[in-house]
């Protein structure tokens, strides 16, 4: 818990002014998705790949997010940030 | 300033809040561009305006328009980052550490110390991300989309990073030197950005260890206090804010080394990183030879009546340029460009084409750069999995009313 704190002060002083008008679609695990991948980094990153990415590519976006960049994501999350993910930015 | 110097528009009036108005009226481009995509313009602290790739980690590229001068301005100088937590330095705290298995006597140095006890030299060089261009591969490839603006030109001053090494005594077993930089991930578990180059490389009489960038002290977000620079090899190994390096005798192997920057190993003719290589894929190396056209933007129209100069620059991974063609008819017919001044072998070159158009109508420009290793550019970039290297021919359609 004191980590997830410190993990969200530290997001709300490094996030930008404009970080804050990224939008994303407001469909089922976008919660998920926002509060897992802006810890580290900007929802841009993922409005950039929609139509580049499809199912596939992005189940290897977000396993490589877990297994090599280190992000402390649950099986339960990270299928629930798959389906958003490809649903709503996929090919 | 709207909203803390951040501002949404469409490309034509993104490029005319840059100052690239008069030609914006005189083209009446703002009409060809408003299918384009949006481009978000936005500045750093301590940048002006550059066009947004990604806010955290902070990616951003040059708008072309300010690739008509020889040196990038710092302030419009590229921002590419792979971890967002990227640390104030304060001089007096930064120190430089000299390790590694294949040193013989650990070194720490103070900026103060690398200014004083080593010789300074300045080489002009072109620091290009090997992602540039990315964006204009076909079918699309995953990563940064990358417009032509990941790279610039500056005049770098530093020591010799052979020199720094040769203090504290390279043992015979050296194999690679790896880098790394002040800046991490979020999270603990997030690697670093760690690079390493082979001890050939390493020692080259070129390879910088930079603290100034146009004859100031490099801005924060291009690697302040101290930055390495590698004439004629892609950015990845400019290693930013550097604080170790570490002479090793086996081949680094963490992600940065291992998975990503890779090229397959039978497609381009750049140089060789034995130590990185597999039996299919190599870490990148060289800058491949490449050319931009820096005033004239797809779909532009121009008045016929007057004579048009294509201008640009043309570069490579350190041979030189030995000429630029430039075509107005598609392809079929080349000219050849006026080179402009040489600020040696690692810095982009300038060239101009005057064009006295003779009819109203469409023309496709086109420029192809040779280097002086009598490498070309081809027609269609090379495939590859991460879009890196991409040196196709441009192909530019103007019309001309």
């Amino acid at each position: 818990m004191r980590t997830l704190i410190l993990l969200l002060s530290f997001f709300a002083a490094t996030a930008t002014a404009g970080e804050s008008q990224i939008f994303l679609k407001d469909r089922p695990g976008k919660t998920q998705v926002v509060a897992q991948c802006a810890m580290c980094h900007s929802l841009d990153y993922i409005t950039v790949h929609a139509k580049i990415l499809d199912r596939a590519g992005w189940e290897k976006t977000v396993g490589k997010m877990i297994n090599v960049m280190g992000a402390p994501i649950n099986n339960a999350d990270k299928q629930i940030i798959i389906d958003y993910l490809a649903q709503n930015y996929g090919k | 300033m709207v909203d803390r110097r951040h501002f949404i528009k469409k490309t034509a009036g993104s490029l005319a809040a840059l100052g690239g108005l008069s030609l914006l009226q005189r083209s009446g481009l703002a009409a060809a561009m408003s299918t384009e995509e949006s481009t978000i313009l936005d500045a750093l602290p301590g940048k002006e305006a550059l066009i947004k790739q990604t806010y955290r980690p902070p990616n951003y590229e040059t708008p072309i328009n300010y690739f008509d001068a020889p040196f990038t301005p710092n302030n419009r100088f590229f921002v590419r980052y792979h971890n967002a937590v990227i640390p104030e330095v304060k001089i007096s705290e930064w120190r430089l550490r000299i390790g590694g298995d294949a040193i013989h006597t650990p070194l720490e140095l103070s900026l103060d110390q690398l200014r004083k006890d080593f010789e300074q030299v300045e080489i002009p060089a072109l620091c290009l991300c090997s992602g540039n261009r990315r964006g204009a591969f076909q079918p699309s490839v995953p990563g940064l989309q990358w417009g032509s603006g990941a790279m610039g030109n500056a005049l770098w001053r530093g020591v010799r990073l052979k020199d720094v090494l040769a203090g504290a005594g390279v043992d015979k077993s050296a194999l690679e030197v790896s880098l790394a930089g002040a800046d991490s991930g979020v999270l603990p578990t997030t690697p670093n950005f760690v690079k390493s180059l082979p001890l050939t490389k390493a020692l080259d009489e070129n390879t910088l260890i930079a603290f100034e960038m146009n004859g100031e002290p490099l801005p924060h977000w291009n690697g302040f206090p101290a930055r390495l620079i590698v004439p004629g090899w892609t950015a990845t190994y400019w290693m930013k804010h550097l604080t170790a390096l570490n002479v090793i005798s086996k081949p680094f192997d963490g992600f940065w080394m291992k998975t990503a920057y890779r090229i397959p190993k039978d497609r381009f003719s750049s140089g060789q990183f034995s130590s990185q290589e597999t039996e299919t894929n190599m870490s990148i190396t060289e800058i491949l030879v490449n050319s931009l056209i820096t005033n004239l933007i797809d779909g532009q129209t121009l008045p016929k009546s007057k004579p048009i100069g294509i201008k640009g620059v043309a570069w490579d991974g350190g041979h030189g340029i030995a000429r630029v063609e430039v075509s107005t008819d598609g392809g079929i017919s080349w000219h050849q460009a006026a080179l402009k001044q040489d600020y040696g072998r690692f810095s982009w070159r300038q060239w101009q084409l005057d064009f006295e158009p003779k009819r109203p109508g469409t023309y496709r420009i086109m420029a192809r750069a040779t280097s002086r290793s009598g490498a070309s550019q081809p027609l269609e970039p090379i495939p590859n999995p991460s879009g890196y290297h991409h040196n196709a021919v441009q192909k530019i359609t103007i019309q001309l009313a």
